[in-house]
């Protein structure tokens, strides 16, 4: 039976850059951005219920973010987690890595005897691959990053697959540890029909009338938050404040626009190409 | 201003990795202007072969500790080491590359020193900040390229930043400082070793950007495997490599190893020769610092057009064979 925590992230769906994702001023338009489950966060919790498959155990994820990250907790509630916790204060906006591992850590530290913790490699906002380190040096266990391939694991140990860019490391590791998975690791599992229909209508407390609550609660409809003040945490950690790393500017990125010379597509344009590359690149013995 | 590097070696050929050297020239470039000195920090089981190389570039020391039990990256032994030689030296900037080995340690460090980092760095500079006096402005991409943000660390010190390889610069001209390498004291702590290394498995690299002066790099333009035969084939009749696109990667034309991007390679030949790539901002931020920019495309609204030197609107399948039987005649 391991306690498996999966730290699991909303991020804006930066691959899908449109016009009106940018303002004017140069800055990030978040609401013309769709909020997706961070792509390589999927890989880690897939990681999470098939250990929690072979060997028993509880899979709880959490995120920090707003309200409206609610939305992947749902999702990991339809893949298989057991548990879901959203970790949100106005308090804690604007968190660098520093930040949001100390807060992400005391949550780890607060649900108690946790045996895994599996991250995603990085989050597509900021690809900073950051969090999961600095979360693992402040709940004190070993880490294993970019782990490609999960090989093998019991009650004891786990053997992983490293992705040490020159080499591929194959691991050994006891428990406590902290893992960041990549997206070589597993195919993320579909969402369970079962679990989708049961979980369709979980929410925040908030989001439900005073009616209709005693019906959530006994159907596990409300999804848990935490607070600031209810993790006990020290303001100056969070946030802003608690961020030595400060946005100084932002500004869009603009093509350079350099002089261009076209060439036509005329057999004897290109052969004039071929020249000038000739004349330039290759050396001719 | 004083500035760390954090050194590493390629653990397969023991030497050291270009993004050390790199670093050293960028930490020298902003320390030396204001009298400060650069010093390197080292651990693993043995010293990289060609460590005086990093004098050439600006190092005036380098500190090690070296023990067999450090071959392989052990990273709770690495922090409490290279953590410890920071606090000694006590500097202003401490920088990492963005590598596998960076991005796992230098994020414990930052958490241990509670100072700020920030990954990724394109540009580094030093200027005046308020009344803080003179401070490293850190540029770097970020929401998936589509922003340049500046990043500070006004309170705290030191300030730390990763770049990735192929960034940075080399200078043409060698520096001479003396090598000077100093063996670090350590209480080396067993408890730290808390990883089992059962197996090294050596990458086959197939892909070798770093010496090339063309690349040829292919996207979702040329269509199929088939069709990047092409792309091969106009990369041999140029002396130079094979880069894609992460479409073309994707697609399944050609292996990873060869995308240039964001998540691929950062390349910077004297050619670089676009086909059928639309121009995407993570393409780009892997491939815009190339000296010149031949694209091929069907399509004259391609953004990388943008950025290019020369270029062809057309079917890339009718220009390359084209250009391939010119480059018989004229070879
Ligand atoms: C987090 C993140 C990281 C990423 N990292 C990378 C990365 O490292 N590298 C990377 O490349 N991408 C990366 N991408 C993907 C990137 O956004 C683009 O999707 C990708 O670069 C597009 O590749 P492409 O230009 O080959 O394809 P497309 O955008 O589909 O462009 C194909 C081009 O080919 C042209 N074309 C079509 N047929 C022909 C023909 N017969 N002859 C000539 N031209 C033709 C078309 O006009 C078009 O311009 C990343 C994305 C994200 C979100
Ligand atoms: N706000 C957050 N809430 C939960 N997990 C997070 C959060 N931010 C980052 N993470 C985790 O840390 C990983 C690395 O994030 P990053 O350092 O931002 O690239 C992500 O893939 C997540 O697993």
């Amino acid at each position: 039976m391991k306690k498996i925590v999966v730290l699991a992230k909303q991020v804006p769906d930066t691959a899908n850059v449109t016009g009106d994702a940018m303002k004017e001023d140069g800055t990030v338009n978040r609401a013309a951005l769709p909020a997706i489950f961070n792509p390589e966060d999927l890989n880690a919790l897939e990681m999470a219920l098939t250990i929690k498959d072979k060997i028993a155990g509880e899979v709880i994820v959490i995120s920090m973010g707003p309200p409206k990250a609610v939305e992947i907790l749902k999702h990991s509630l339809y893949m298989g987690a057991d548990r879901v916790m959203l970790i949100t204060d106005r308090k804690f906006a604007a968190a660098d890595t520093l930040a949001t591992s100390y807060v992400l850590a005391e949550t780890v530290k607060k649900i108690g005897n946790v045996d895994l913790v599996l991250a995603g490699r990085q989050a597509i906002d900021g690809d900073t691959a950051q969090v999961g380190p600095q979360v693992a040096d402040k709940i004190g266990f070993n880490q294993v990053t970019y782990v490609s391939n999960l090989k093998e694991f019991t009650d004891e140990y786990l053997i992983v697959e490293r992705d040490g860019e020159v080499q591929t490391e194959v691991i050994k590791t006891a428990y406590p540890v902290l893992l960041t998975v990549t997206a070589e690791a597993n195919t993320p599992r579909y969402p369970n029909c079962r679990k989708m229909l049961h979980y369709f209508r979980a929410d925040l407390k908030d989001n439900f009338r005073k009616d209709e609550l005693s019906v959530a609660e006994e159907n596990d409809w409300i999804i848990p938050t935490c607070t600031m003040d209810d993790l006990g945490l020290e303001e100056d950690r969070c946030g802003l404040k608690g961020s030595p790393t400060k946005v100084h500017k932002i500004k869009s990125i603009m093509l350079k626009g350099g002089d261009l010379k076209m060439y036509g597509t005329e057999a004897t344009d290109i052969k004039q190409l071929v020249r000038d590359i000739m004349k330039d690149y290759v050396e001719v013995n | 201003m004083k500035s760390v590097v954090f050194i590493e070696k390629n653990p397969v050929s023991n030497q050291l990795r270009n993004v050390s050297l790199e670093l050293t020239h960028k930490a020298y470039t902003l320390s030396n202007p204001l009298g400060g000195e650069v010093l390197g920090i080292f651990t693993g089981d043995l010293l990289p072969e060609n460590s005086d190389e990093l004098f050439q570039f600006g190092m005036s020391r380098l500190l090690y500790y070296t023990d067999e039990r450090l071959a392989h990256l052990h990273s709770i032994a690495y922090k409490h080491i290279l953590e410890a030689m920071i606090r000694s030296e006590a500097p202003d900037i401490v920088l990492f590359g963005a590598t596998h080995t960076g991005r796992d340690i230098a994020p414990l460090i930052a958490s241990s020193l509670k100072t700020g980092l920030t990954a990724d760095c394109t540009q580094l500079y030093i200027d005046e900040y308020k009344d803080k006096g003179k401070i490293l402005y850190q540029m770097r991409p970020a929401f998936g390229g589509n922003i340049l943000a500046t990043i500070i660390t006004p309170d705290h010190r030191p300030m730390m930043a990763s770049v990735r390889e192929g960034v940075m610069l080399l200078p043409e001209e060698r520096l001479n400082f003396p090598v000077k390498t100093e063996a670090f004291p350590i209480d080396f702590d067993e408890l730290w070793i808390k990883s089992e290394f059962l197996g090294i498995v050596p990458k086959v690299k197939k892909v070798d950007f770093n010496s090339a002066n063309i690349i040829v790099s292919g996207g979702a333009g040329v269509g199929s495997e088939e069709n990047f035969r092409l792309i091969r084939e106009l990369a041999r009749a140029l002396g130079g490599e094979v880069g894609a696109s992460r479409a073309a990667v994707d697609f399944g034309f050609v292996e990873k190893d060869h995308q240039v991007g964001q998540t691929g390679s950062v390349v910077r030949p004297k050619l670089y020769i676009a086909c059928g790539i639309s121009g995407q901002i993570q393409h780009r931020a892997g491939m815009e610092e190339s000296q010149r920019i031949i694209a091929i495309n069907k399509d004259p609204e391609a953004p990388i057009f943008g950025i290019a030197h020369m270029g062809i609107v057309g079917d890339l399948n009718e220009i390359i064979p084209v250009m391939l039987r010119y480059l018989k005649e004229e070879g």
